[in-house]
């Protein structure tokens, strides 16, 4: 368990619950559940919309919005860098964030598995605490529902997001054009590293960390400093860099290419991932994204990019090449093709 | 990184191409047997850098390609198997049998987990003493200590409810096969550098010389590429055929003895089917007598059931290097990485699946 995390239970201990662990009698809808809404949820992620206990938030938006759904379900939940709780809540704010909105709402529904730990529900619930107050945004509705032992895995979250869309914001495929810049975040595969690390049967021992975190305080100052010059937006989660690549080549219509050397990539990731037969371009990471910037205004997104995480760089351009495809040049000089994955990344026998 | 990056290195590797160049006078082709250098060669781009009298033909040398379908199914029917948690390594798990794969065996319910060591499928049977865990164990001479180990592992500890599928291959067989066809186009080898981390190269002396052919031992990184081959035509062009080491930092001539004692402690030669190919002569490892009990073709009596390749696939063409991936009417059309018809299409080592991800030529060619 890090640091992190312990800091975090000292200040906020496990409340007195009547039983050690989840039962079905917690999704019924009765004493039980309203005893660990009441002591839990509520207690810990209180706000004003939130402790109206409404069926459901009424908000009162002027202008565009941006809406967003995803679900975790992540194994191993807690992971070195974060547990699952920290992960719904920054993926919503991020996917929030590549829309170009300001993320203002998060939504929480818990899909427990009978039997799951009250001390372990406990610090999932605390990691989105503390994820939520990071980043300023409110959850302002929830439900809570409890499977039977093996239909589920421990925990499943879905959250929803609900922005404002930046004044300045107007991220879409089809405006990259031929000579735009494409620039990465921050290093990548972090994620998908630190949660194979830990996952059974494969632990090994590597002080990688997920990598994590909201992402909009970075876009809004891209979109405040720069505008309409930010063209494109997303973070590469599952499937990696190299699937947000192929989307955009795809939906614009033309064509990437990237230098395999200019790819941030750390040294750990990388000896991870020759060890573990993975390709970093296709492993999932939690805080970063690929940004499309005029050719113009590249210089002026990297400088901010990088006042975020020094290695932010600038990995390739927009081409009228190749329509479609994404060519990465290889360290050597060589060219190949960047697929999309047909599936599950399989590591190889030897 | 340190013993990455150095052969990675773009400056040296153009000074080999260099070298290359200026050595070739004649065409020839060279066939790296090895899927992980037909996934590097492919990946680095280093096809299309060498001159065009050096044409690189693809080798038999992936495990999940060669993996003969009826085994397959034989693994798929074990998994679904109650009492029965099938063990693989994760690029097994997508090869179509007859009719389906580990994959979607397990989507249908079957207990089929994803390891990196025969020794996780020991510590499984171990933390599962009412269950009876197996391990598929495919491979070439590279993974067969890891598997053998396994095996002596389990019978030290008194595990009961483990064995292992074993269906494990030789590059040596393999290779003479390839030459005593008389269509052979191949020239030279570069032989696998892992499998001879294992196994040295002391066997392959007299490959060479019957045959005529340089077989140089050669690493997967792109400077170890770049130099396997430079040595390979470097012999040609002198008229020279011996067996030499590119991959010096991890081979010796006799290889790792005390994996090949677990080996041989284990495994016993026996006639192997290779799937696109057909059976060769001593050209694989079966558990031997004295570790039956571990054998799950023993312990379950499995009875081989004689399954066809149905499809048009011309897998075992491309392996021998007679045909290319580009060769084959399905290529990239009814056979890709989503629904392969065929194994090559599904191991990123599998040359079509490395041709499919990495240069679908049109583009590469402009």
């Amino acid at each position: 368990m890090s640091q992190q995390k312990l800091s975090i239970q000292l200040n906020c201990p496990l409340p007195k619950f009547d039983f050690d662990v989840i039962t079905l009698g917690h999704g019924s809808g009765g004493v039980l559940t309203h005893r660990l809404l009441d002591t839990g949820v509520f207690n810990i992620l209180k706000n004003d919309l939130l402790n109206e206990q409404h069926d459901g938030a009424i908000l009162k938006f002027n202008g565009p919005v941006a809406f967003t759904t995803d679900s975790y379900v992540v194994t191993p939940i807690f992971f070195p860098g974060g547990n699952i709780g920290e992960l719904a809540v920054n993926g919503s704010l991020n996917d929030l964030a590549m829309c170009g909105a300001v993320p203002e709402y998060l939504s929480l529904g818990f899909i427990l598995e009978e039997g799951l730990r009250m001390d372990e529900f406990w610090e999932v619930l605390l990691g989105i605490k503390k994820a939520s107050e990071a980043a300023s945004v409110p959850i302002v509705t929830g439900d809570t529902k409890v499977v039977d032992k093996g239909k589920g895995d421990k925990v499943f979250i879905n959250t929803t997001g609900l922005g404002r869309i930046h004044p300045k914001a107007n991220i879409h495929a089809n405006r990259v054009k031929p000579g735009d810049k494409i620039l990465v975040s921050g290093p990548v595969a972090q994620h998908g590293v630190a949660i194979l690390s830990v996952r059974q049967g494969l632990e090994f021992e590597t002080t990688i960390t997920s990598d994590t975190q909201p992402l909009h305080t970075q876009v809004i100052r891209l979109l405040d400093e720069l505008g309409e010059d930010v063209r494109f937006l997303r973070d590469p989660t599952r499937g990696g860099v190299a699937t947000v690549l192929n989307e955009l080549a795809t939906q614009s219509g033309h064509g990437v290419e990237i230098i395999q050397k200019d790819i941030p990539v750390s040294e750990q990731v990388e000896g991870a991932c020759e060890m573990l037969g993975l390709d970093p371009l296709y492993v999932a990471n939690e805080g970063i994204f690929i940004a499309v910037v005029s050719e113009n205004q590249a210089n002026a997104a990297l400088q901010i990019m990088q006042s975020f995480d020094s290695s932010a760089a600038i990995i390739g351009t927009v081409t009228s090449e190749h329509p479609k495809q994404v060519i990465q040049h290889s360290r050597i000089g060589g060219r190949r093709i960047v697929s999309m994955l047909p599936g599950e990344q399989l590591p190889r026998i030897c | 990184m340190k013993y990455l990056s150095e052969y990675r290195d773009a400056t040296l590797a153009q000074e080999l191409l260099k070298e290359i160049k200026s050595i070739v006078t004649k065409p020839w082709t060279l066939m790296e047997v090895c899927g992980g250098q037909t996934h590097s060669l492919v990946k680095n781009g280093i096809l299309k850098m060498l001159p065009e009298q050096i044409t690189m033909v693809h080798g038999p040398g992936c495990p999940v390609c060669v993996t003969p379908i009826h085994i397959i199914d034989e693994a798929i029917e074990l998994s679904e198997r109650p009492e029965v948690i099938m063990c693989s390594f994760g690029d097994m798990l997508r090869v179509p049998g007859t009719k389906i794969s580990l994959l979607e065996a397990k989507a249908g319910g079957a207990d089929v987990r994803m390891v990196y060591s025969p020794l996780e499928a020991v510590k499984i049977a171990q933390e599962n003493p009412d269950k009876e865990v197996v391990f598929f164990a495919v491979g070439f001479e590279t993974t067969a200590p890891a598997n053998a180990l396994s095996v002596v592992q389990a019978a030290k500890q008194n595990v009961k409810n483990y064995s292992i599928l074993a269906s494990h291959v030789l590059v040596p067989p393999a290779m003479e096969a390839i030459l005593s066809d008389p269509e052979t186009k191949v020239n030279a080898f570069l032989a696998a550098g892992h499998v001879c981390t294992i196994m040295g190269y002391n066997e392959y002396d007299p490959i060479a010389e019957k045959y005529k052919v340089p077989i140089v031992v050669t690493g997967f990184e792109p400077i170890d590429l770049l130099q396997g081959i430079y040595m390979a035509v470097k012999q040609l062009e002198n008229g020279e055929a011996k067996a030499e080491n590119q991959y010096i930092r991890y081979v010796q001539r006799e290889g790792n003895t005390h994996a090949r004692e677990t080996i041989d402690k284990v495994f016993a030669v026996s006639d192997r089917e290779w799937r696109g190919i057909g059976t060769i002569p001593k050209s694989g490892w079966e558990v031997n007598e004295a570790y039956r009990h571990f054998d799950a073709r023993n312990k379950f009596n499995l009875v081989e059931t004689a399954s066809e390749d149905t499809t048009t696939c011309i897998a075992g063409e491309i392996m021998k290097g007679k045909k290319k991936p580009f060769d084959c009417p399905h290529f990239g059309k009814a056979c890709t990485p989503e629904k392969p018809m065929g194994s090559p299409m599904v191991s990123s080592e599998g040359a079509c699946a490395a041709y499919y991800h990495f240069s679908q030529a049109e583009v590469l060619q402009s």
